[in-house]
């Protein structure tokens, strides 16, 4: 695995200066956060379980920069350095492919974490954000579903033959979910019609999930969520690998 | 030792056969090239060699290892330029140096690199602010970053103008002249022929010719031209009495005098002086690769 670390670092610098990525990774949840704080609060209310409306967004909000992460960025990414040929030339080097792809989700984890950082130092220093859970437990559940949009993230840079589909594909895909699973509006909020649709969603049960460890609930109450994502995941992992292109 | 041994490679895509048995062996410090028009069969030969293409059929060693089985070891051990690869445009021709220094066992000093191939002034400067020229000189450095001992370039003056492509070839010597093996494509001739010490003419995936640039021109028994421009018809009379001119064309106020022998152009011109005749835009044109491809294939190599 020579140059793994070189390669890790590398891909962080050169995440930190696409200013676009930048942005919805580590500063539009916290700027939502502050928008949506500054008009409603965080007052314990009854609708929300007698916490906060910022208690409840935190969490939901790991969910918007998971998959924005999942399905803006890597496949965009993935699939542009594909076809400008950047993969080529790493290629004829002795960097394993497998050295490539661990520190590519290596950078993309860091940096999602580095999100969920920034929304809960905002969180907590602007709305004293109440955490009811397990940090360990919050923070294996984030894994989990961090690794299973990625996962997700890479099929759809497989599957599309340029960056500009990777790109369309991926918003599609991405946009209906971050409104309909609760992650961008609480679900309680939403009638139940379409609550019956986001059962369906992956992303309402990374919601679902990060929801119920943030407020302390344990992984028991939440096997359904825990294998959905799982198979998710597997899945994932498996078409992704077997649709990855170099060239 | 032979550095790369190439035994009747075939390769095809559906029903175009793009290499069709080539078979060649390029010696250690050599400089050589393939040369043939676009869709010869050029790149699908070197990608063989380094690796990134399967064959379908024949016997292919790079220092002695097998591309397909022992890529990682061979990749330790060649350097690349690739006809068509990229790099971050974000990140900094330094950082890409350290980057891909990293991925080797050994390697060269990056900042020696740089220096050489004229790119220390960028070194802070991104890979996207780059010019074509420069993007190219990062590319032969990084295909120099692990000391490798053969080195593949493939088009590696494409798209540059013609002072940048000279010094190129400045540069490609210098690296044989530091006992590296060069093994380059090309579908400029006049490239093969100032550049390379052995050239393979490829055309349709076939070797149609194989030695050393002046071998192979010299095979064509062509004769030299000397051309010149004249202000009335002259009498040609005199100019075919000269020892050693087998023809001569004259139109529209042009003279072309064909002929083989040394001294022909001294000649020519004391009888262009005692006829008193007035001349300009006198030149000599000799045989050169160009035409060697144009007698064994029947076609012009120019696109």
């Amino acid at each position: 695995m020579r140059g793994l670390w070189k390669l890790i670092l590398v891909e962080l610098k050169l995440y930190l200066r696409e200013p676009a990525a930048t942005f919805f990774t580590i500063v539009f949840a916290p700027m939502l956060l502050l928008l949506f704080g500054t008009i409603y609060g965080n007052k314990p209310n009854p609708f929300f379980g007698g916490r906060g409306m910022v208690d409840v967004s935190v969490p939901s909000y790991i969910a918007l920069i998971i998959i924005s992460v999942g399905f803006m960025g890597i496949p965009v990414a993935t699939a542009a350095n594909r076809e400008a040929g950047v993969l080529r030339r790493f290629r004829m080097t002795p960097l394993r492919p497998e050295a490539y792809i661990i520190s590519n989700i290596a950078s993309y984890y860091v940096m999602t974490a580095i999100g969920v950082a920034a929304l809960v130092v905002v969180g907590k220093a602007v709305y004293g954000m109440k955490f009811e859970g397990n940090i360990l437990s919050v923070w294996a559940g984030f894994t989990l579903g961090s690794l299973a949009f990625f996962a997700l993230g890479y099929l759809i840079a497989g599957v599309a033959s340029t960056a500009r589909i990777a790109q369309a594909v991926g918003m599609i895909a991405a946009f209906p979910m971050m409104f309909l699973s609760g992650s961008a509006i609480p679900l309680e909020v939403l009638p139940q019609s379409v609550r019956n649709i986001s059962r369906f969603l992956p992303l309402t049960h990374v919601v679902t999930l990060m929801r119920g460890l943030w407020a302390g609930e344990g992984w028991a109450e939440h096997l359904t969520e825990v294998a959905v994502l799982g198979g998710v995941l597997i899945v994932g992992i498996i078409l992704s690998a077997r649709f990855f292109r170099w060239e | 030792m032979t550095a790369i041994a190439i035994d009747r490679l075939h390769k095809s895509y559906g029903d175009i056969r793009a290499v069709d048995g080539v078979t060649f062996e390029v010696s250690p410090g050599e400089i050589f090239g393939m040369v043939g028009p676009n869709g010869a069969g050029k790149t699908t030969t070197i990608e063989c060699l380094e690796g990134l293409r399967r064959p379908d059929e024949g016997r292919l060693s790079v220092l002695g290892l097998d591309p397909q089985r022992q890529g990682y070891e061979l990749r330790e051990r060649i350097g690349v330029q690739l006809q068509e690869s990229s790099l971050p445009d974000r990140l900094k021709v330094r950082e890409v140096m350290g980057l891909f220094a990293a991925f080797y066992r050994r390697s060269a000093d990056s900042a020696a690199l740089l220096e050489q191939l004229g790119l220390s002034e960028k070194a802070g400067a991104a890979f996207g602010q780059l010019s074509g020229g420069q993007k190219q000189r990062l590319f032969i450095a990084l295909a120099l970053i692990n000391d490798p001992e053969i080195v593949f370039l493939d088009e590696l003056t494409t798209g540059l103008d013609p002072q940048a492509r000279r010094a190129m070839w400045d540069l490609v010597k210098g690296v044989r002249d530091r006992g590296k093996t060069v093994f380059l494509t090309t579908h400029y001739m006049e490239e093969a022929e100032k550049l390379c010490d052995r050239v393979a003419i490829i055309d349709h995936g076939k070797i149609v010719a194989l030695d050393t640039p002046r071998n192979l021109v010299a095979s064509l028994e062509a004769e030299n031209r000397i051309v010149f421009s004249v202000e009335a018809p002259v009498d040609e009379a005199p100019f075919r009495a000269i020892q050693g001119v087998t023809r001569v064309e004259q139109s529209g106020g042009r003279i072309i005098i064909f002929g083989r022998e040394d001294g022909l152009l001294v000649r020519v011109v004391m009888a262009l002086d005692s006829a008193k005749i007035r001349f300009r835009d006198l030149r000599t044109e000799q045989p050169s690769l160009e035409d060697v491809f144009l007698a064994l294939t029947g076609k012009e190599m120019r696109e």
